[in-house]
């Protein structure tokens, strides 16, 4: 398809959109869109027809390759990426991480060894220790950070990712979508491991230090999770959720690259 | 014949920041999303204010932050105590610079330098800047990339002290430097959640219908 926007590099994986673009055609203004004219209020709305979330530009999706990207024209964000079987992948990696999460919080995550006397930790015995010495606020949150938020992100994706697979879902789904998106940017495991391995040295001049298994659960919980952001796409799994209304989704759930027009809404 | 990029603002279009879904509201205050039922806004509510106060008090905690001690060490009946620059100091000198120079920018600049990034983003937007809006987009993404790994001192207190509790030989506590550096690195976090990007691409004219 051809690109009319500046910067069309990469177009066997990556697209840039088309986005609409308001013309001055005599008075008033008028957006011009698939070749026809528009009033402003009348721009139609189709599946492919999406608003950039980081600028607000208004633009239609190009059909998408397998593992095709469609960029903002104007400030490059990533609208929508087509992965084939990205559910299928997406609950395999969460199913994965939720595992490894129970580990990484169950067993030590290190010990420490230093003349005679042992002392092992968990994750959240991170956060007790904090609370013990008397500084509360810093245990809630790392506890949050390191436990809840993560737990919460993937229990939540995880469940949500189960009811899609018999789409229509019903709408509490959309609920729980919404609380996994709220908890992902809480979710820390990976400055928690770094923290972790700055605390070893400043300790290891003291002290023998060992690794326990639920450190290299929290290194593969760490891969899992960015593997796991990489592969999300909201756009697909809201398109099997019901409405809050009440309307069933009737578009075609593998619409996204297959390029024809969903219904106007 | 002048051709503009159309934000959906501007078409009379309302995307959910939730779900994503277009909607086009009948009145001026678009209501809820037919879709996820989320409450559905032009731009986020009072965006500019909001991210203002999160980024005053983070400035405020900041000093305390980074003045007052975030851990004590007892050994042999003395008590020591460590500021993040002591700490950045301690590592240097025990001979991993690597991870002195990781904690010294996590700790000290990346908070900084969130917090002057988004005054920066703040003032543009205020005085209705049209210039540098890619650069201004992509310095937001960064600040909402990097955000949570400012974090990384607190952790780093938080399993010392869990982990070295030899008592009486030798143990460890948090001291009120990490309380006021955590509030420092979730007030930014905040303040980077309660910035709308698309007041950077917006013209003075939309600035003025929608709000920010």
């Amino acid at each position: 398809m051809a690109c009319s926007t500046r910067s069309c590099r990469r177009l066997d994986d990556q697209r840039y959109c088309e986005p609409l673009r308001q013309v001055r055609f005599g008075a008033p203004w008028s957006v011009d869109f698939q070749g026809r004219h528009f009033a402003l209020g009348e721009v139609p709305l189709s599946h492919e027809t999406l608003a950039c979330r980081e600028c607000d530009l208004l633009q239609e999706i190009p059909p998408l390759p397998p593992g095709g990207k469609a960029r903002c024209p104007r400030c490059g964000e990533t609208l929508v990426s087509h992965r084939p079987n990205g559910l299928d992948r997406l609950l395999a990696l969460t199913i994965a991480a939720a595992l490894t999460l129970i580990v990484a919080n169950t067993m030590p995550l290190m010990g420490l060894e230093a003349v005679g006397r042992s002392a092992s930790t968990t994750i959240i015995g991170g956060a007790i220790e904090m609370w013990l010495q008397g500084s509360e606020i810093t245990a809630v949150i790392v506890a949050f950070c390191a436990v809840i938020a993560p737990a919460g992100h993937v229990a939540f994706l995880l469940v949500v990712l189960i009811a899609v697979r018999r789409p229509p879902a019903p709408r509490w789904v959309g609920e729980l979508l919404r609380s996994a998106h709220f908890m992902e940017p809480w979710s820390m495991t990976e400055v928690m491991m770094l923290g972790i391995l700055v605390a070893l040295v400043k300790i290891a001049e003291l002290a023998t230090v060992t690794a326990g298994i639920g450190m290299f659960a929290a290194g593969a919980f760490i891969f899992l999770i960015a593997a796991i952001t990489v592969t999300f796409e909201p756009h697909e799994i809201w398109s099997r959720i019901e409405w809050a209304d009440g309307t069933k989704p009737l578009l075609p759930v593998d619409a996204i690259g297959a390029g024809q027009a969903g219904a106007v809404r | 014949m002048s051709a503009a990029a159309l934000s959906a603002a501007r078409a009379g279009i309302v995307s959910c920041l939730t779900c994503g879904l277009l909607s086009r509201p009948a009145a001026a205050d678009p209501g809820f999303c037919r879709r996820c039922g989320g409450k559905l806004v032009w731009r986020k509510q009072h965006s500019v204010q909001y991210t203002w106060a999160f980024l005053v008090a983070a400035a405020i905690c900041y000093i305390p932050a980074n003045a007052l001690p975030v851990l004590g060490t007892t050994a042999l009946g003395s008590t020591e105590f460590d500021t993040i620059i002591g700490g950045v100091i301690f590592l240097y000198k025990s001979g991993s610079w690597p991870l002195a120079l990781i904690v010294l920018v996590a700790s000290i600049m990346i908070p900084l330098g969130k917090i002057l990034a988004l005054s920066w983003l703040l003032i543009t937007v205020q005085r209705g800047q049209a210039r540098n809006a890619h650069d201004r987009a992509r310095l937001y993404r960064l600040v909402e990339f990097i955000g949570k790994w400012s974090m990384l001192d607190v952790f780093v207190d938080a399993f010392t002290v869990a982990l070295v509790q030899l008592s009486p030989l030798m143990s460890v506590e948090p001291g009120l430097g990490v309380v006021f550096f955590m509030a420092v690195v979730v007030l930014t976090m905040l303040a980077a959640q309660t910035f709308d990007p698309r007041l950077i691409w917006d013209s003075a004219a939309e600035r003025e219908a929608h709000g920010g």
